[in-house]
Order: C-alpha cells, then structure tokens, then sequence
C-alpha cells in the first residue's frame, strides 16, 4: 500500500498540488486522471521522489519514503518500476541491453542469468524478436513494452505509469493497457497510472483519484464514475460525445 | 532583460548548483566493473576519435609556427627557430590551444547527450532505479579524458614539431638540419611536465563544465542547443584563466 498524506507542490511560486491525500491500494490498479495541467504527473514523480514535495509525506508500506536520506531512498527504488510518457529508454543500449541494465547495476545473477530474466521479461511483453534492436528502431507501442518489460525486471513491488498509452493508436493503447493489467495481478504489484484517456479508466481502473487544479477533486471505483454528481469530474468523463452515448444507454 | 544584479545572482546560483553537482560527481560507483567498462568506452568514444583532429591541427600549426618563427628570428642564430617552436609548442600549443579546441569539440558533444538525456526521461530513470546518475554519467568521461590528456599532448607536440621540419622543409627559410639541431638544444624537461599537468587540468575543467551545462538542462530541446554553447563558452574561459593561475603557479 502506498499512503500520500497531504502533499503540496509548487514551481516558480505557482501552487501545482494542494494538499494531496490518498490511498493506493495493494496489488490493484489505482488511476489517478485528470486534464492536463491538472497535477497527474508531478503528483507521480512526488510519490516515486523525483520531486520534493514542499510539504507532506508518502508511505511506502508503513515506511515514511520522503523522511529518508538518499542513500535509503535508493535502495527502497530498487523495488520501484516506472514507465515514463516517453518510455525514457537509454540510447545507448539495445532492446535487450535495456531490459538487462537493472540487472547488471543491482542483481547479483550472472551474466547467463541476466540474459534468461531479461528474456523473459521480453517474451512477457511480447517482445522477443525484437531484443537486438536499437531503441530508434522501435516504434511507439514497441518503446512503451520495451519500458515495461524494463519496469518489471527487478521483479518491484510498485509499479507507476505516466500516461502509458499517450501517442499510441487505440488497438496499441488497449494492448499496453491489458498488459499492465495482467502484470500488475500476476505479481500482486501495486500499480499507480496517470492518464487521462476514459478507455483505460473503464477497462482497468480499480480505484479512480480525479485531480482538478491541484487539488483531489473525487475518489472512488470505475463502476462509481458514471453516477458521480461531481460536475468538473462530469466534464470531464463526458467530454466526448461517446461517453455521453454510453451515460444515455445506462 | 534581466537586470545586472539577477545577472550576478545566477552567477553564484551555477556556481553553487556545479560545486553541488560535482559533489555528487566525485562518489563511489555503483559497480567499479561496469565503471571500467564505461571510461574504457568514453576513452574511445571521446578521446581516440578526436586524435585526428589533433594531428591535423598540430601538424599545420607547428608547420606555421616555424616558419613566422624563422622569418622574426632572421638575424638570430639558426638553432634558435627549432628551439623556439619547440618550447612554443610545449608550454602553450599543445595544453592550452588542444584543450581549447577539445572544449568545443569534446565539451559539446557531453552537454548535447547529457541535456538530450535529461530532457527523454532517461536521467530520471537512473535516479529512479537508485542510480546516483551524476556519477554514472560524468565520472567515467572525467576519468577518460584525464587519462587521455598526456597522452594526447604528447601526440601533439610529436606532430607539431613534425609539422614544423615539414614547413620548413617546404620552404627555403632554414635548412632542416638547422631546425632538428634547434629542436634537440636546451631542453627542458620540465616543461613537458608542465604541459601534461596543464591539459589534466583543463580536461577536468571542460569535461566537468560541459556535464554540468548538459545536466542543467530542463524544458526543452531548444535548452540543449542553448547549453552546448554556454557549455564551450564557459569551458574557453574557464581553461583561459586556469592557463594563467598555472602557468603563475608552476613556471
């Protein structure tokens, strides 16, 4: 479980979170959604340490992640994957050597057993064929496995997604979807994703936090979304004529 | 514009966040073998591949060297225009102008891939993983080009005083006899030191330099244009008053 207990942000002088308080729960997917601009992403990197919070705690299994120094806090990432916007893969590997660099900086597995793990990470995503390639080499929903397949090798404990299906086509955004799903139940990880496209709220949403200018706006499961009477959640879940079709069949 | 005073405040502010930055530079690497590896790859990468450069340059430069050499030293002793490109080359060409040169090489290229892995996510996933990134990034191009130094001085100065004997061979102002007993008179070892000590310095300066303007970049991609610039800038004058402070120091 991971606990963020009001935390606040702010750049330049500009409040970016308010007071931030929420509960991701163990072994589920856990979305927090929002427009853009809305907070999604610094949220994100506050809870994984990439940012200081100004203020404000984040509890990583009844361990108080932003009182350590930064020795300790390395150690406790190693149990952290993440999937960056842009897949955020090193250029100066391959496929292969991307999936394996984790394992060569942390794992004390040999070079053979690298490579096995590493394998079976790809052959997870998919990916297998693909591992002699360069990352530029790679197209979009390739980068986003690849990335997952990097996210997942330490085997971690928590899993955070920003915006795991932006740029892709639909079909390549459901797949991605699926798999974060499927990975996150398989090895009971507890999976925090950031968007802001509604197909993936519905298809693997388990626990919704809506984020509106900073601030918590809303809480609560997908099956809770569509009859919530929250009008900037409303908004934003029926910004397209689509959703608004689905809401008129109900 | 920003007034002269922010100007001066951001002055401090760089000076401060390098200092901070180097302090993270100089830590124990996550894995020595892997960091081997790396410096190895850096030396390569960095340094072998600019050795051509160097001998172009310093082959035509002694060459122009000796020859304004021979035309100012018409009435002087004919040994005196060896003697005079050799220690020109030693003391001040091939520390102070191949660093110079290295800086916007060299410099550039590290605050262009370090700023474009800043601005694709990549720095982050290395903090993220644990990895103390300043570290894994920086040193190992420290500690090739440090190494690299002497040796790419000393290759210097070998084809700067070649170059020379070959202007001269070229033109009619001095015999080449008269320029290789030039070159073997009065030699002063410690000058050869001196020179190796300069451009281990001036290696460090705009390696460290450049990493920092790379690692500073933040928003865009337009940043890492901007950085790789103020990355050679700064490296130049930088190694320029370093050039001086040693030059006061050990001569």
């Amino acid at each position: 479980m991971i606990a963020a207990k009001n935390i606040h942000k702010a750049f330049n002088g500009k409040q970016v979170l308010e007071g931030i308080s929420a509960v991701f729960e163990e072994g589920k997917t856990n979305l927090i959604i929002g427009q853009s601009g809305s907070g999604k992403t610094v949220l994100l990197k506050c809870l994984v340490g990439l940012h200081r919070a100004d203020s404000g705690e984040v509890w990583f299994h009844g361990v108080e992640y932003t009182a350590l120094s930064r020795r300790q806090r390395s150690g406790m990432r190693r149990q952290i994957g993440m999937l960056f916007q842009g897949g955020a893969l090193f250029d100066f590997a391959t496929v292969e050597g991307n999936v394996m660099f984790p394992l060569t900086m942390f794992s004390s597995l040999s070079k053979g057993e690298q490579r096995d793990r590493a394998h079976a990470c790809l052959e997870r995503v998919n990916l297998i064929n693909a591992r002699k390639l360069q990352i530029s080499e790679l197209s979009g929903g390739m980068q986003k496995r690849a990335a997952i397949a990097r996210a997942i090798s330490l085997r971690p404990k928590y899993l955070f997604c920003d915006e795991p299906n932006s740029g892709l086509d639909p079909k390549t955004a459901i797949l991605i979807d699926a798999l974060i799903k499927e990975i996150t139940v398989e090895n009971s990880i507890t999976t925090i994703i950031n968007t802001h496209d509604m197909n993936s709220v519905m298809e693997i949403g388990d626990k919704v936090i809506f984020l509106y200018s900073g601030k918590k706006w809303w809480e609560g499961t997908k099956n809770d979304i569509l009859d919530a009477e929250n009008v900037e959640l409303n908004e934003f879940v029926f910004a397209n004529s689509l959703a608004k079709k689905a809401r008129g069949m109900m | 514009m920003l007034p002269t005073s922010l100007y001066r405040l951001n002055f401090f502010t760089d000076i401060g966040r390098y200092l901070l930055l180097m302090r993270r530079v100089f830590s124990k690497p996550q894995r020595w073998r892997i960091f081997y590896a790396q410096a190895l790859d850096e030396m390569m990468g960095l340094g072998i591949s600019s050795l051509a450069m160097v001998a172009i340059v310093s082959i035509f430069v002694g060459a122009v060297i000796a020859i304004q050499t021979s035309l100012n030293l018409m009435s002087a002793p004919s040994y005196m225009v060896g003697l005079a490109t050799r220690d020109s080359l030693i003391l001040e060409f091939c520390s102070t102008m191949i660093a110079l040169i290295l800086a916007g090489k060299v410099g550039s290229n590290i605050a262009s891939q370090i700023g474009s892995m800043r601005i694709t996510e990549q720095i982050d996933a290395l903090e993220l993983m644990g990895i103390n990134s300043a570290c894994y990034l920086i040193l190992p191009k420290m500690l090739a080009m440090v190494i690299l130094a002497p040796f790419i001085t000393i290759f210097s100065i070998a084809l700067g005083i070649f170059g020379g004997l070959i202007g001269l061979a070229l033109t009619d102002y001095l015999t080449v006899e008269q320029y290789i007993e030039g070159i073997q008179r009065d030699f002063t070892p410690y000058y050869v030191t001196y020179s190796i000590v300069k451009s281990m310095v001036f290696a460090l300066i705009f390696v460290s330099v450049s990493s920092f303007w790379g690692y500073s970049v933040r928003h865009s991609t337009l940043e890492v244009g901007r950085n790789s610039t103020r990355a050679v800038v700064t490296s130049c004058i930088c190694i320029l008053i370093f050039n001086l402070l040693l030059t006061e120091l050990l001569l």
